[in-house]
Parts: C-alpha cells; structure tokens; sequence
C-alpha cells in the first residue's frame, strides 16, 4: 500500500527511461469542509497511459481536473513536461495560478477530453477543431484545417465537419472532442471519464479511438469506469479510494493480484 | 329612532326619484358623445382628404420634415442601443466577476435606473447633467458648452438602456451550459478571446429575445426626447407639424404608423438575427 505524500510510484516497463509528463506531488483538494484529495502523488511518462480508477467520489476526476488547474489545489505540487505550475494563495486557504500566462500556456498543450464532451455548441465541427490551433496557438488557418480534416478522418467524421454538435449523436461528439483535443498537438491527453456519458451502445466506438491513440504511444491520464478498457490500454494503474492512492501499479497486477481489501471489494463489485 | 327612520325614508325617496335624473344624464351623454363622433369623422374625413397634401414631403406638405425626424430617431435610437449594449456587456461581467465594490455600484446603478421612470431620468440627466458638466467645466476654468441634442439624447437613452441590458446579458451568460466556458479555460483561451469567441456567441440565443425587446423600446424611448425640444426627432417634428396645421389626427397617425413600421422592419431583421444566433442548437418540437 503506497498511500501518502511523497511516495512517488514506481514507472512501468514500458514507460521507464522517458521523460516524465505529469508530475502531481502531495496534492491536496479541500472544498469547504470536504477534503477530497489528501495527499496524491502520482507520474505520467511520455508515452505511458495511466489509467485512475476509483469509486464514485474517490476524488479521481477532482485529481484530473487538478492537473490542468481547471480545478484550484489546495496545496501541492504539479509538474507538466517538468514544468513547474506557480501556485500562489488565493486568500481563501487553497491556491490558484500564479501567472495567467503560464498556466494558459500549459493548458493549451494539454489536451482535454471531457465527459459531457463540451463542444463549443455555436460552432460547426470544423471550426470547433480549428478554434485553438487558430485564435491561441496561431496556426495558419488553412494549414489548421487541412490537419483537422487529418484528424476528422482518422476519428471517422469527415463527413460531419460541417454540422454543430448538437446534431451530433454523444459518440460523435466525443469523437469530434477527441479530434479538437488531438488538434492543439497535445503533450498529453487527459480524459475525464469519457465514455460515461454515453448510451451503452455508443461506448464501443469511442474506446477504439482511444486505444488508436494508446497504441502509437500518446502519452495519456485517463480517468475511466471501463474496467476492461483500462485493464487492456493501459500502462500503470492508479486505485484512489478516500482521496488516497490506494494501490497502484501495472494493470496485470492491480486486476490479476489486488492486494488491499479495498480495491478487492472494488474490481469484485465493478466486475473488472 | 324617529329620525333615523326619515332619514333612510329620505334616502329611498332619493333612489326613487333617481331613474329619471338618470335617463335623462343618458340622453344627454348619448347626444354629447353623437355629436363628438360627427366632429370625429367630419375632421377625420376632412383629413383625409387634406392628408395628402399635408404630408408631401416637399414643403408646403410636411412629409419631409417626419422623415428627418424619423431618420433622427433612429439615429438616436441606434446609438443608444450600441451605448447600451457596451454598457450591459461591461455590466454583466463586472456583476458576475468583479470585486464586491464594483458589483455593490452596479447593483446601486441597475436598481436606481430600472426604478425611477425614464421622464425623469431623461429629464434629470438631461438638464442637470448638462447643468453638471458646465459647472465642472467652470470649475476648470473653461467656458460653457452647449450639449448637443443628439449627443445628449444617445446619452441620456443610452444609459436607461445600459441598465436593462446589463441584466439581459448577465442572465444570458448564466444560461451558457458550464462546459462550453471550462472547455474553453481547459484549452488555455485568454479572457478576452474567450469573451469574444466563446461567451458572448454562446450567450446570444438566450440573450435575442431580452434584447429584441430592448431595440424595440429604444426605438419608441426617443419619443421622450420630445419633452426636452431640443432634438428634432420624429415626435417633436410631429408636434410642430400638427401645432402648425391644427391636423392633429393626420399627422399623429401618420407619426404612429412611422413609429409601427420601424418596429415591423425591425422585426424581420430580429428574426434572421435569432435563427443565426440558434445556428446551433435544434428547432424545438414544434416551432420553426
């Protein structure tokens, strides 16, 4: 049991020797009385996927949404391609971005992909893909269309790059999400639990892209209810439970030997 | 006792007596109203036929001089709207992000305008306002400046627009689904792009119909400049033009059907605006 600050877990096989790509160190996330995240540390190697998994309100999406600042740590620190991201008190006890810059630089490098998927509703597929290459990144535009057209080819919806989202069924948005994420050319991926949102028969088609982006070695923090997903794409496991890192380590142990009773319970319950 | 009794005895007699007084106030009501409906149609019929006349727009006709009017007070109204508007934005986000100072005042200056009636803002803002930049300009050393009309008036309806607008938006941007602005932060926007690329598109197909309504108000608020005279827009050209002619009836009709046909046209335009603003989102069941 790793459990606690400053123990940073062990890099899998695959991943070891890279660079690593995120680095969370002693996070904590208090909101109000609620302490969510008490003390999580955990690694991202360039061309590792890191899967974390944990019961509803184990703080897993809190310790995603932590990486890129969209959520405020309380204390903590977050390395992003071993850069530093500056925190300083934001006068209510926690901590908040010291520059705006920097942490609009990080996150414009950081490719989001959320469970409500969250396409920008007032734009065509396309320019959704094109938005930040084209008005943060500063890519030409039409060299920013030809790459999503690239990318809507590969997610398999070219043919939709002139429809708005929400004629769009959920698997098509999250693929069209994927491909506006994969547009800023991201150093990593964070997935919030992005098939959970999504009619059963829906989840299928999204997976397959993700473990398309696993496969050629993209550097992933994936935040999943899918088991067997994880279980298959990923390369380090990461069990939170309570706002601490339960148990962690590479799939085939956390699902084929589990150790702490918690997690046992856990993959028991969610038949992982 | 006795005397109570005379009295309601009295006051049945009164009743009594009443149906006559009464028949004969109906008559006379009837003739007083028959003879106005005469004076109605006869001046009404009289009008028509002069209306032609009166309302060329070569003088002696006074067509031309309710266009210019018109033209003016869509002038006044276009430049109050946009005044407005700029105010309302910088209003709504100052109420939804600024500093507790800065919403207390803009909590003071919605409330204040929204409460008082527009005559009395126009008139306040007008006089004293003008008053009060002739006073600071003394102060200063410098001589008295005539407020010009329509700055003035763009001004005054400006900021009586700027009130209401201000809660338009602010209500507007509530409404934007929470993803669509943590998508844009997650993705590194500055708050200014993601204003204009992501918020404030966002925000319009809830805002059209509060500001449809705004618009159409701010073309019918110039009619309260007429009170100050110092602008020549349409009711204020309309009164002289009547005051002159004694053709009351043509030419607030006229006036009216002007004022009627802005807002027809306006709402053509509104409706374009508000299936663009709506690119995105499916009809309602139902709807167009």
């Amino acid at each position: 049991m790793t459990a606690g600050a400053s123990v940073l877990p062990a890099t899998t096989s695959a991943a070891n020797g890279a660079a690593e790509a995120i680095h969370v160190e002693d996070l904590h996330k208090k909101f109000g009385d609620l302490h969510v995240l008490k003390g999580v540390s955990i690694s991202a190697r360039d061309g590792g996927v890191v899967a974390i998994i944990g019961g509803s309100g184990s703080g897993k999406s809190t310790l995603l949404r932590c990486i890129n600042c969209l959520e405020n740590p309380t204390s903590g620190i977050i390395r992003v391609n071993g850069e530093e991201i500056r925190l300083k008190p934001d006068g209510r006890g926690g901590a908040m971005p010291a520059d705006r810059r920097q942490i609009e630089r990080i996150r414009s490098r950081l490719g989001m992909v959320f469970q409500s998927f969250n396409l920008w509703n007032h734009m065509t597929l396309m320019e959704n893909v094109i938005e930040v290459p084209v008005h943060v990144l500063g890519v030409k535009r039409d060299e920013a269309i030809a790459a999503a057209e690239t990318l809507l080819a590969r997610v398999g919806l070219s043919e939709k790059r002139d429809v708005y989202p929400a004629f769009l069924s959920g698997g098509q948005q999250q693929r069209g999400a994927i491909a506006r994420a994969l547009a800023i050319q991201p150093r990593v991926m964070l997935f919030d639990e992005p098939t959970s949102a999504l009619d059963p028969e829906l989840v299928g088609e999204v997976l397959k892209v993700i473990a398309d982006l696993a496969r050629e070695g993209r550097t992933m923090v994936l935040v999943t209810h899918e088991m067997k997903f994880a279980r298959e794409v990923a390369s380090h496991v990461v069990f939170l439970a309570n706002g601490i890192v339960e148990e962690e380590g590479p799939p085939e142990q956390i699902f084929g030997a589990p150790r702490s009773e918690r997690l046992k319970q856990f993959i028991r319950n969610v038949g992982g | 006792m006795l005397e109570a009794l005379l009295d309601a005895l009295r006051s049945q007699l009164v009743l009594l007596f009443m149906p006559a007084e009464f028949v004969v106030g109906v008559a006379q009501f009837l003739v007083t109203l028959w003879s106005f409906l005469v004076a109605v149609s006869n001046a009404f019929a009289a009008g028509l036929k002069s209306a032609p006349a009166l309302l060329a727009p070569e003088p002696p006709g006074w067509g031309g001089n309710l266009l210019r009017g018109l033209m003016n007070s869509v002038y006044i109204a276009v430049g109050a709207y946009a005044l407005g508007l700029a105010i309302g934005t910088a209003g709504a986000y100052g109420k939804l992000y600024g500093g507790p100072i800065l919403r207390d005042l803009l909590e003071v200056y919605t409330t204040i305008v929204r409460g008082v009636p527009e005559l009395i803002l126009i008139l306040l803002l007008y006089y004293a306002g003008g008053d009060l930049i002739n006073r600071l300009l003394a102060l200063l050393g410098q001589s008295p400046v005539d407020i010009n009309g329509l700055v003035a008036g763009i001004a005054v309806l400006g900021i009586v627009q700027g009130a209401y607008s201000t809660e338009v938006l602010r209500g507007a941007i509530l409404a934007i689904p929470q993803g669509q602005i943590e998508a844009a932060r997650a993705f590194g926007m500055p708050p200014l792009l993601m204003m204009r690329r992501v918020t404030l598109p966002a925000m319009l197909p809830f805002a059209i119909p509060g500001l449809a309504n705004l618009w159409l108000i701010a073309t019918k608020d110039t009619a309260l400049l007429a009170v100050v005279g110092s602008f020549s827009e349409l009711t204020l050209e309309t009164r002289q033009a009547a005051g002159a002619t004694k053709a009351y009836f043509t030419f607030y009709l006229a006036a009216g059907g002007l004022y009627l046909a802005l807002s027809l046209v306006s709402n053509v335009l509104i409706a374009r605006i508000e299936a663009w603003s709506r690119r995105g989102m499916p009809a309602i069941a139902g709807g167009h």
